[in-house]
């Protein structure tokens, strides 16, 4: 909250305590602005919610821990897939999700460890295509265990999730309060969406300067060094691996039962490497920077489509590249800009946790 | 039996496809330590550009002999390449040589997807029909073995492109620069060595490879499309490094070992896993290797450096 | 609680603002316009937008009023969560019916959101069964769905073909797969034994490896639940291999993109199913083809009648009922009797087109004849 509340251009500086009203103001706020522009803003705002769950989690292991995971949806998958195994027709199952999201935490913790295992030793570029094989082998499974027994369904995917029944209240209706006026679900949502950021914002906030979280930085800035002091690397590695996985495994519940509906293609590459683009554009090791990022590059794609005519009528009478080209120019030149211009992100991390900007002050390194 | 040998037969022309692409991806990676994912579109861009000097060809020359013609649009497809390549070396690569990891990987990642975004403006969405310029009939050196000129072609080119390569960097100059400076580039730089030449360099003749690969990938298939690249880049890195990333031979043994691994696990994992498992797996083996070589023998089958680049 | 009154204020005031002066009708389209489909995604889009254009260009009056109808093109990526996305965005811009979605991995979701906003959705393309077994009531479709058609090409294969072994491979994706699977029920169901049963993915060229272990099967028929991208270089791999085994695919194959593709290796042993009638021998399909040829630059692909008659049929029904309110012209649209471009659009109880016309193709003299 605080490391969000700093990075309010101008405010955050001057006065610390205004910019973190203005944050959570802007938070509680957001979709009230958004429906003035129609309900898609608020569902963009809901989906960028779980964008921002799934990149504090890959924040935690990639910003936190420095381990380059590039199959990070494949826990997403398993979440959404526990919520469709445990809570819709498919299985004729019917669990609350207070059930349901124990177990697919724990489910997507254990698929972590299973995928930490074996990289232990392998670092860099190794482990980006080894995790990224990872992602594609889940991803295949889901696909295809329809056959000889049908779990998944296959790439028809699981239809009619139960949607989040909250003590009896049902988030996916529209409260009627009158007539003509009803809250609509989205709204619901919404609030219980930023309900789990929070929490997630608090716990990984006090995991960061925990024990755990300083390990972490000393592991990911000298290995060898931090196993010199004493810390249990290969512990560390296994507990950053399962927690990230737990926030993937937490949104991939919310995100099938929102979506009610779950199939493999919504796991693909290009769903881990936007995620990671969120997470190395908004800035790596930093809260505020996974938040930020996710939220910019979610909601950018609606934005386009939404400008990319009108704008490009207005000063060229006549449209020449379609939103959807221009969104893929876009987010490749942000992707390729950003490093060249802006390498630690929108926010950077603090310096004392920056490993590399502190080694050049120091002038151990050009 | 003649099943048996018919896989070996496909094996053998995916891998040295798988090949071709790999030993690009395996010079990069060698010498910089950076998995180039746009490499794959590079194969895409040369494949494309090729079939655009064709359509050419045949509009203002249309009696022209297809070796001729295929020899004329490489050589308009290679230094394409090459010069795409040497353009992202000095714009995205370059300034980045001594950023943190992550950064060059997502550099690449990005730089993939704008060569994919802006093919598709140039060359639209469709899958193009590639003109089969060499044979494509079918001969049986032995009774239901089938194999067609163009994948004989292909076998042969790759193992010619591997030899040539391992010549020039074992035996010539350039080749010695190369080494060093994948050694370590500082020492290479103190020695003499102009080694931001030399990685421009190497990049260039990895896009002439990836040039050439892509016309044989497409004439092979006879189709091209904005995104054939990713997919078999993807794959050839896995061969790479299969084969002990940075060593050349080892690419293109990674290739073939690669090719007739998934070959032979479509055809017969049903057989071994008594129905369980079938070829809706075919795509996992690729990575089911990777992950196994990676944490058994790091170095790959042939590789003899620790790659301990974190 | 506080910012739920707010909310509810604005909420009102988001409510009054769709009321226009001028008689602006709008419709939605939604496919893939980016990746591997995406030229089926801009053929489903194209045909939407004839169809509005020729309304248009009649100057249709509902309601006593002038009537301009606006289609809105939306790329929903082929993927589903985007799919809802725009489905909402269409639901927000207050589109009074949409066509679309391409595939079936976005349509059901997004229907989910139409239905609530009770907005008519017609797909064009989408054929999986549990489409129009939701129990939405604004949801149809202009093409056969997988039973109907796999059906068919199931009796085709053991009737006209006479197969006695059958191997089926499908493209993992909830298209192919579905219709593979109801192919093979109907082959078995007909006396036909399959021999082989392979797969592979949407983004495949190679298919050498699970081909030749066909030939080892000997099937006298291979049946291919796919896209025609995959499709046409399947042929010429098959050739390759010397396998001569019919080849019959659905109507994610036929295409003229199919045959373009097969190059030199499609020959009268092809076989494919389109639902609907021959565009040939509709009245005005011929003319539909030259029209789009015209328009667009570039060749009907595969969906681009069945958008063109979803997207007609919902005006028709406009007009019927004389009101552009989904909810008014919805029970028109459900009795549709509508002469299309496809053959006569009706829609059963579920949404599914009435006796879903299949039509079985073989390839004769460079193009699809149908038999």
């Amino acid at each position: 909250m605080n490391e969000l509340a700093l990075a309010v251009p101008w405010l955050g500086k001057r006065n610390p305590q205004a910019a973190r009203w203005l944050v959570i103001a802007i938070a509680i706020g957001a979709p009230l602005v958004a429906m003035m522009f129609g309900r898609t803003w608020v569902r963009v705002l809901d989906f960028a919610l779980l964008y921002i769950l799934l990149a504090l989690g890959l924040n935690l292991v990639v910003g936190f821990a420095g381990l380059l995971d590039l199959g990070y949806i494949a826990f997403y998958a398993v979440g959404a897939y526990t919520a469709a195994f445990l809570a819709s027709p498919h299985f004729d199952l019917h669990t609350p999700i207070w059930i349901v999201l124990p177990l697919a935490a724990f489910f997507a913790a254990m698929a972590g460890i299973t995928l930490g295992f074996p990289v232990l030793r392998l670092r860099g570029d190794y482990l980006a295509i080894v995790t990224l094989g990872f992602g594609e082998i889940v991803r295949i499974f889901m696909n295809n265990l329809n056959y000889p027994i049908n779990i998944t369904n296959g790439p028809q995917g699981i239809n009619s999730l139960d949607p989040i029944v909250l003590f009896g209240w049902d988030l996916s209706r529209n409260i009627q309060v009158t007539e003509e006026l009803a809250i609509n679900s989205l709204f619901l949502y919404y609030y219980f969406f930023l309900a789990c950021v929070v929490g997630s914002i608090i716990f990984i906030s006090r995991l960061q300067i925990s024990r755990v979280g300083r390990a972490w930085a000393a592991m990911r800035d000298d290995e060898l060094a931090a196993k010199a002091i004493g810390i249990n690397t290969r512990n560390m590695k296994l507990l950053a691996f399962s927690l990230g996985a737990t926030f993937g495994g937490v949104s991939g519940v919310l995100f099938g039962t929102f979506q009610g509906f779950v199939s493999p293609e919504s796991f693909s590459l290009m769903e881990s490497i936007a995620v990671l683009t969120m997470v190395v554009f908004g800035g790596m090791g930093n809260i505020a920077g996974a938040i930020v990022g996710a939220i910019i590059l979610s909601a950018l794609p609606e934005i386009l489509r939404h400008l990319a005519v009108p704008v490009q009528q207005a000063l060229f009478g006549h449209v020449l590249l379609d939103p959807e080209v221009l969104r893929m120019l876009l987010l490749s030149l942000a992707m390729i800009l950003m490093m060249l211009l802006r390498p630690s992100g929108l926010i950077p991390a603090n310096a004392k946790y920056s490993h590399i900007r502190y080694l050049k002050a120091k002038g151990v390194t050009e | 039996m003649e099943i048996f040998l018919q896989q070996i037969v496909n094996g053998l022309v995916v891998g040295s496809v798988y090949a071709l692409v790999a030993l690009g991806y395996t010079m990069v990676y060698g010498i910089l330590g950076l998995i180039n994912f746009a490499h794959g579109d590079l194969v895409m861009v040369g494949a494309l550009t090729a079939l655009q000097t064709m359509m050419f060809l045949m509009g203002v020359a249309p009696g022209m002999s297809p070796i001729a013609m295929l020899t004329l649009s490489l050589l308009v497809a290679i230094p394409v390449c090459m010069l795409l390549a040497f353009t992202m070396e000095r714009l995205a690569y370059r300034p980045l040589r001594n950023a943190p990891r992550l950064a060059p990987l997502i550099t690449a990642i990005g730089v993939s997807f704008l060569l994919q975004t802006l093919a598709m403006i140039i060359w639209g969405r469709n899958y193009h029909t590639f003109p089969q310029l060499i044979s494509t009939t079918p001969i049986q050196p032995i009774e239901g073995v089938f194999i067609t000129p163009i994948q004989i072609t292909i076998i042969i080119v790759s193992a010619l492109m591997m030899a040539g390569l391992i010549l020039l960097v074992t035996k010539t100059k350039l080749g010695r620069a190369m080494r060093a400076t994948a050694e370590n580039h500082r020492v290479a730089a103190l020695m003499g060595v102009d080694t931001n030449m030399i990685i421009a360099l190497t990049f260039v003749l990895g896009a002439a490879l990836a040039a050439v690969a892509g016309v044989m990938f497409a004439s092979n298939y006879g189709i091209a499309h904005y995104g054939m690249g990713f997919m078999p880049g993807l794959k050839a890195f896995t061969a790479a490094v299969l084969g002990g990333i940075g060593n050349l031979g080892g690419a293109m043994l990674g290739g073939i070992v690669l090719g007739l691994v998934e070959s032979f696990g479509a055809g017969y994992i049903e057989q071994a896993t008594f129905g369980f498992l079938n070829s809706s797996y075919q795509d996992i083996f690729a990575f089911i290797i990777l992950g196994l070589v990676l944490i058994f023998k790091p170095t790959g089958l042939l590789g003899e450096r620790v790659s301990d680049r974190a | 609680m506080k910012q739920t009154v707010v909310a509810l204020a604005i909420m009102g005031f988001g409510l009054s603002v769709a009321q226009a002066q001028e008689m602006v009708v709008k419709l939605g389209s939604v496919a893939p316009l980016t990746g591997t489909i995406s030229h089926l995604g801009k053929d489903n889009e194209n045909g939407a937008r004839l169809a509005v254009e020729d309304a248009n260009s009649k100057g249709i009056t509902i309601g006593g009023k002038k009537v301009k109808f606006e289609l809105m093109g939306e790329d929903d990526q082929a993927d589903p969560r985007t799919g809802t996305t725009v489905a909402q965005r269409l639901v927000d811009a207050g589109v009074k019916g949409v066509v679309g979605h391409l595939n079936s991995g976005t349509t059901i979701p997004a229907s989910r959101i139409y239905n609530q906003a009770g907005v008519p959705m017609i797909s064009p393309s989408a054929t999986n069964p549990t489409l129009t077994r939701q129990g939405y009531k604004a949801v149809f479709r202009t093409i056969a769905n997988d039973v109907q058609q796999g059906g068919v090409l199931g009796k085709f294969i053991v009737g006209p073909l006479a197969a006695k072994t059958v191997a089926i491979i499908d493209d993992r994706t909830a298209y192919g797969q579905g219709l593979a699977d109801e192919t093979e029920k109907a082959v078995k169901a007909g006396g036909g034994k399959i021999v082989a049963r392979e797969f592979t993915t949407d983004k495949a060229t190679d298919f050498n490896a699970i081909l030749t272990k066909i030939r080892g099967a000997k099937p006298d028929v291979i049946f291919f639940g796919g896209m025609d991208a995959q499709g046409g270089p399947m042929l010429r791999q098959l050739k390759q291999l010397g396998v001569e085994a019919k080849f019959v695919t659905g109507d994610g194959g036929c295409s003229p993109e199919m045959i373009k593709l097969a190059g030199d290796s499609i020959g009268a042993n092809a076989y494919c199913s389109m639902a609907g009638l021959p565009l040939e021998k509709m009245p005005g399909g011929t003319e539909f083809r030259n029209r789009y040829k015209a328009r667009f630059n570039t060749d009907v692909q595969i969906y681009s009648p069945y958008a063109y008659d979803a997207a007609m049929s919902m005006i028709k029904a406009m007009q019927a009922a004389n009101s552009t309110d989904p909810a008014k012209y919805l029970p028109e649209l459900k009795k549709s009797n509508y002469p299309g471009v496809t053959g006569t659009v009706a829609f059963d109880d579920l949404g599914d087109i009435k006796d879903g016309a299949v039509t079985m193709y073989q390839f004769k003299a460079g193009t699809w004849a149908p038999m």
